[in-house]
């Protein structure tokens, strides 16, 4: 293929073929001092102005998020985020997105973007400790999303576990939205010492670019900006060369190359190959230092003869990385590489006049400044606007329809918890974690299933604690409401172990921004995620925003899917959602508000129309968190468990399934049962403690201001739930008169429920 | 109380160690059949002569699929029976404590919990090799139920992957080769979720010590 038989009409001009429109174009030309662009230089200009590698309608949207915070030393802009955990050491983590990708070609797009995110984290000089995955898709039943999440899940798995970096935790979740558009982020975490903090620049005009890893082939060409920043149109086979292919093996040698040539001060600078491949590294790299690189065409070792200057260039080859080399350090850069058996080359030199120039055989190919290309690449304002019919959240503290009562609606509160148990955003994870290595490195003290993953440090006394959580359904009528819930979720699930959170990266998964909806979707997301980071004085020091996730069966629910990365001081005070010890008082913190809509219940019975999105104080949140985790500092907690999916009886469940402990609560209602018992509305947390510690735990959430309730006891074979006293306020002796629901299911059918639920629905039961 | 160390693949000797381990992990990326390409490396060679001379060997996982597929220990890994990577604790138990590498375990039969972690666990040989193997109590570890007892070959709780005659680890004739797929290494800490596996390596350690005046335990590194 030579670059004028790109795909696509051959009547367009080329720059459209490539995906420009003739405004960037002009641009183009006004950043090459008035000139037209020759071919290469068009392609060049393509994939790094792409949405995926240019951030070019996100960016304005991207600049109010608070980056800065405690112990941040590295944040946007960089690889990963970096933030310092004491000790000299330091935490690097980001989440990125691989959702066309694997929409085409599930196996190779999840595996490539686990390949991805690692070589971001160890381009920092950290190693990769721990894969978090968070996997969308369409109706389960489905036979194309059985493919894509058998695809999907194998991919993850097959990359990960060769690389021999355990897969903990992440999300799986099924919503019509998806059916056309699945959605596979992957979340990464690294551990450094603080000094070995590489950066990704080019400091020092003289010294090497050096290009190690695999061979560069045609592989990917054009991934950023064909697949990654279009609208789909289904299973399209001329976008398969698109879709890279990963070599976890190389990945694993690249890894210990990487980090045995930062060890030994071998290296300026370091920066992986990924989307936009050599045009981006080693544009990126000049322009952070504000140098210029001289590629050397000729010296780029390829995987297949005839290759275009345009392919080699723009080549999204896996698991190849550039380093920036002082020529007296070549030696031993070279014997490291070849002694892991990777091929190594200098594909170029740092220069003083901030370009990129491209020679082969004596002629230079191209010369672009290098941040026309990235800093300098084209911004567009793009326009908001709400959809005219935007259902209002209901007033907080108002209650629903008193006559919304289970009964009334003729379903049995016991059979709406097994059938949430069972369905398949809330059933038990296993068939799919299981194919994940979640225990090599030998770190792993809470792995996938049951919260957030919990990673010991070898060495100290402390742990990573880690979550990914979006919250599209209730994105999907507020947006706003959307995101600043998914932040809140996730530095809940984070706090509720006792740890404390240090910083946000998120993935922004949204449409197509040129649709003024798509783009305030995106913009009200971002105004959630900035808030809700800042009530929490978190930093977002990261991550990655994929557009146009749009089929020809509509776009998907804006999904911003945030990773929280928490530290426990002292990992053996870690708590659990588990309920630990018959006897245990469970007490309730917080309290519910109305609105159903956004919920597991809403989707089973169908409520959701009348109701609306339950509200979220998040000063109220941000006390609820320093509760929780003071209080399992001062050791009154047995554990903790968040109420989110499928409401306080899920929560419930949960804990006694878990700790193979019955339970049996007296809640007193307020609100209609489904909204007491189902109702998703954030900021509460169930905890278990010894009776002796109850006061103090009691005193402890009034301190913060904070709504708290003992419920009942932790004991016997079964869950019992009675709803007492509907709308009664008086002191809690007199709630117990009225009885005006009860839910009674016995363990063994709590977990049966919930155990077979997702393999029964992705029709994997008996395989 | 050994210092471990790592060997390179391509090294031509051991450098003097007390005894082996090969660790899990993906050998070369084992895209073809686990274990098949590391036979190779020159490092095994080494191993080989190792084993040859009486040294102990432990093959953990990928280390025991390597021991496999060079004739070391008998029998075979195939592919699990649900053709899936699984990755979960399960329990396996001792079938005896005289040998270097379970002396130190409280008792036989006694359950283990420990993850596994493999694409390729389901220990094969034909019925002659299985029979010869039990007769000379060749037979290390089992799959064992929720109330102790060998699993059966289609209890995929407790043999997940379909293991003939529950076998989890195996010794050779001459008792100083073994192998296992579960992960012991990855169950030798409370903090873990599980320390039984720690008196598996214990043994190793204590056995490597007493029949070694000097040197190292090793674990070669499974590239």
């Amino acid at each position: 293929m030579t670059i004028a038989e790109a795909p696509v009409e051959q009547t367009e001009p080329l720059h459209r073929r490539l995906g420009l429109t003739d405004d960037e174009l002009d641009a183009i030309r006004d950043r090459l001092g008035g000139r037209e662009p020759n071919d290469l230089e068009l392609a060049m200009f393509s994939v790094m102005w792409s949405e995926h590698c240019s951030y070019k309608s996100s960016k304005p949207l991207l600049a109010t998020l608070p980056t800065a915070g405690e112990g941040v030393v590295a944040g946007p802009g960089e690889n990963a985020g970096v933030i310092s955990i004491g000790d000299g050491l330091a935490v690097a983590f980001k989440i990125e997105s691989h959702n066309h990708p694997s929409a085409v070609e599930p196996g190779q797009g999840a595996a490539t973007g686990v390949g991805g995110i690692l070589r971001d984290i160890f381009t920092m000089g950290a190693r990769p400790i721990a894969v978090l995955d968070a996997l969308r898709f369409g109706n389960p039943g489905d036979a194309r999303t059985r493919h894509l999440v058998d695809g999907v899940v194998r991919g993850v798995g097959g990359y990960g576990n060769c690389v021999g970096i355990p897969t903990v935790g992440g999300e799986l979740v099924f919503d019509p939205s998806y059916q056309g558009n699945p959605l596979v982020n992957v979340m990464a975490i690294g551990l450094l010492e603080e000094r070995r903090l590489t950066l990704a620049a080019a400091p020092g005009p003289g010294n090497l670019v050096v290009l190690f890893g695999s061979t560069t082939g045609r592989d990917g060409i054009g991934g950023a900006s064909v697949l990654a920043s279009a609208t789909f149109t289904d299973d399209d086979p001329s976008k398969r060369p698109s879709v890279q292919v990963g070599d976890p093996f190389a990945e694993k040698l690249l890894i210990e190359v990487s980090l045995e040539l930062i060890d030994r001060g071998l290296v300026e600078g370091l920066q992986d190959l990924g989307a936009g491949g050599i045009t981006c590294a080693t544009s990126e790299t000049a322009d952070r230092a504000g140098t210029g690189i001289n590629v050397d065409l000729d010296a780029i070792p390829r995987r297949e003869p005839d290759m275009e200057p345009f392919e080699v260039m723009i080549s999204e080859s896996q698991e190849r990385m550039c380093a920036i080399v002082r020529p007296d350090r070549w030696d031993a850069v070279r014997e490291v590489a070849e002694r892991w058996g990777l091929p190594v080359a200098i594909i170029g030199r740092v220069t003083d006049d901030g370009d990129i120039a491209v020679t082969s055989d004596g002629a230079e190919l191209a010369r672009i400044p290098a941040p026309a290309l990235t800093s300098d690449a084209i911004v567009h304002r793009r326009l908001a606007r709400a959809p005219e019919h935007r259902r209002a959240a209901p007033a907080p503290g108002v209650p629903l329809d008193p006559s919304d009562r289970l009964p009334e609606r003729g379903m049995d509160p016991g059979a709406v918890l097994l059938a949430l148990l069972g369905s398949p955003n809330l059933a038990s994870r296993h068939a799919v974690f299981e194919q994940y290595d979640s225990t090599v490195g030998a770190d792993t003290v809470v792995g996938p299933g049951h919260g957030a993953a919990v990673l010991r440090i070898k060495g100290t006394t402390k742990a990573l604690v880690a979550s990914t959580d979006g919250n599209q359904a209730v994105g999907a009528v507020d947006p706003y409401a959307g995101a600043a819930m998914s932040v809140a979720e996730a530095t809940r699930n984070v706090s509720i172990t006792g740890a404390r959170p240090l910083g946000v990266t998120n993935c922004l998964n949204y449409g197509d921004p040129t649709r003024p909806e798509a783009f305030w979707q995106l913009s009200e997301g971002v105004r959630g995620l900035g808030d809700a980071c800042r009530a929490f004085g978190l930093p977002v020091t990261g991550g990655n925003v994929s557009l146009y996730n749009e089929s020809p069966a509509g776009a998907i629910a804006p999904t911003p899917e945030i990773g929280v990365v928490g530290l426990l001081d002292d990992v053996a005070a870690v708590v659990g959602p588990a309920f630990v010890a018959e006897g245990d008082a469970i007490v309730l913190v917080g309290a519910p508000t109305p609105g159903l809509t956004g919920s597991a219940y809403a989707a089973l019975a169908g409520t959701a129309a009348e109701d609306g999105i339950p509200s979220l104080d998040l000063n109220r949140e941000v006390a609820l968190q320093a509760f929780v985790r003071e209080a399992i500092t001062r050791g009154l907690v047995a554990s903790a468990q968040d109420v989110a999916g499928g409401g306080l009886a899920v929560a419930l469940a949960e804990g006694a399934m878990w700790g193979g402990h019955g339970a049996s609560v007296r809640v007193p209602t307020a609100m209609s049962p489904a909204v007491e018992l189902f109702g998703e509305s954030p900021s509460r947390i169930v905890v278990t403690a010894a009776p002796r510690f109850v006061p103090a735990l009691l005193l402890l959430a009034r301190q913060h201001g904070l709504p708290v309730e003992e419920l009942g006891s932790v004991g016997g074979d079964r869950l019992q739930i009675q709803l007492v006293g509907a709308g009664a306020t008086g002191a809690s002796e007199e709630r117990g008169s009225t009885i005006t629901d009860t839910l009674e299911v016995p363990l063994t059918g709590l977990r049966h429920a919930w155990d077979h639920g997702l393999a029964r629905a992705l029709g994997w039961e008996g395989s | 109380g050994a210092e471990p160390v790592a060997l390179w693949h391509e090294a031509a000797s051991l450098d003097g160690v007390a005894a082996v381990v090969l660790p899990g992990g993906f050998a070369y990326g084992d895209y073809l059949r686990a274990g098949v390409i590391a036979r190779f490396s020159p490092v095994m060679r080494a191993v080989a002569s190792f084993a040859a001379e009486g040294g102990l060997v432990l093959g953990i996982c990928n280390g025991f699929q390597v021991l496999a597929e060079a004739g070391l220990v008998p029998g075979a890994l195939l592919r699990n029976r649900q053709l899936r990577f699984l990755g979960r604790d399960i329990s396996i138990a001792a079938e005896r404590l005289d040998t270097p590498f379970t002396h130190a375990l409280a008792a036989a039969g006694q359950p283990l919990r420990m993850p596994i972690a493999h694409g390729e666990g389901c220990y094969f040989a034909d019925d002659q090799t299985l029979d010869t193997l039990e007769a000379d109590r060749q037979v290390l570890f089992r799959y064992v139920d929720a109330v102790g007892g060998p699993a059966a070959e289609d209890d995929r709780a407790s043999n997940p992957n379909g293991s003939l005659r529950a076998i989890a680890g195996v010794v050779n004739a001459a008792g100083n080769v073994a192998g296992l797929m579960p992960h012991p290494e990855r169950a030798a800490e409370a903090i873990l979720g599980s320390d039984d596996g720690a008196a598996i390596i214990r043994s190793l350690v204590e056995s490597a010590s007493r029949s070694a005046s000097s040197g190292p335990a090793v674990a070669v590194a499974a590239r």
